[in-house]
């Protein structure tokens, strides 16, 4: 793993700058299947969530599109975290000297 | 939309970012067999996780989750007024092979479901399913097979994801549409061409995307792509169970 630690940390940089991207130039078009829906007149039989967390990928309380950074960059802590817990739960140690 | 914020803010650098189904798209027996499906699905995926996943890949599994949450967020415009976002199962699958892959998908999009409010969760089983189950475990075995006959992985993993990567987006539309039209919501004749049109031009973002990211790594970490298959499993000794090894935790 040479090098190992730089690596990540640069493509973990990449993933906060793609928050950051989608935060101020992702397209405000509804996406494929919202269109068709609009389309198509059954966009009505959406039902709001009923409770709000980071609503729409906001953080509550702040403006513009630091709310979306924000609201991003918590998502990305929490999706890491989950699924690196669950990796370390079920994975497995390979034999010594095994291929890598 | 329930905005806290000024509307006049919000209106001019944010865009719609991710959409998934939202409640009420989906019949209640829909949504019910949707959701069997994809906890029948991440059961199998984490037996098979625990047989085959090597420890050395966990960083990966975390940066991928990351990437692909993040990538998610940024829709990109297609033509005629209309959006698609990556849903990056193929690429979860060929980094982390499918099982892990499936688990991947399945944390990105309930988490979107209920920390952000993008998609239902009546109908997250479904979202889960089309966006997530589709592409790692159809999306991955059609990946192998086109690697197989495009001379190998190691040739062949640039086109061979490409082209699973745009199946698995239209193959994930067509499963929606299919629930739609079972739920009544909207016919299966209508609703069909628009749902493909529209996604088979979105796949192509899908395609790239996951060309992009697959080629990134081959270029400065190819020692990644060999996690996949890396876990070797010990030769039995004196006091393991006769399943040969424990869970390394």
């Amino acid at each position: 793993m040479r090098n190992g630690r730089s690596w990540l940390i640069g493509v973990l940089v990449i993933v906060g700058l793609t928050v950051v991207a989608a935060s101020i130039w992702a397209s405000s078009d509804p996406d494929g299947l919202e269109r068709v829906a609009e389309d198509l007149g059954f966009i009505d039989a959406s039902q709001d969530a009923g409770f709000q967390i980071l609503p729409d990928y906001t953080l509550p309380g702040v403006d513009g599109v630091a709310s979306t950074v924000a609201a991003g960059l918590i998502g990305v802590v929490v999706v890491f975290g989950i699924v690196y817990l669950i990796g370390r739960l079920v994975s497995r140690r390979s034999e010594r000297g095994a291929p890598s | 939309m329930n905005f806290t914020l000024q509307p006049g803010t919000l209106e001019t650098g944010i865009g719609r970012l991710d959409l998934h189904a939202p409640d009420g798209f989906l019949s209640f027996p829909v949504a019910a067999v949707m959701w069997i499906l994809t906890l029948v699905s991440l059961a199998i995926a984490l037996r098979f996780m625990n047989r085959t996943f090597d420890e050395r890949a966990l960083p990966l599994l975390g940066i991928t989750a990351a990437f692909i949450f993040a990538a998610q967020m940024f829709n990109f415009p297609i033509a005629g007024g209309t959006s698609g976002h990556l849903l990056g199962g193929v690429l979860a699958a060929v980094l982390l092979g499918p099982w892990a892959g499936t688990i991947v998908m399945a944390v990105v999009v309930a988490v979107q479901a209920l920390l952000f409010q993008d998609g239902g969760l009546v109908v997250l089983g479904a979202n889960i399913f089309n966006m997530g189950v589709i592409g790692t475990l159809g999306g991955y075995a059609v990946y192998r097979i086109l690697a197989r006959m495009m001379g190998g992985e190691q040739r062949a993993m640039l086109p061979a994801a490409g082209i699973a990567a745009w199946l698995s987006v239209v193959a994930g539309a067509a499963a929606m549409t299919v629930e739609l039209a079972i739920s009544g919501t909207t016919p299966l004749a209508v609703a069909l061409p628009a749902m493909l049109g529209t996604h088979a031009i979105i796949g192509i973002g899908e395609a790239l995307i996951t060309v992009a990211a697959l080629g990134f790594i081959r270029a400065t970490r190819p020692d990644l792509l060999k996690l996949r298959d890396a876990y070797a499993p010990r030769p039995p000794s004196l006091g393991d169970s006769a399943e040969g090894g424990t869970a390394h935790a």
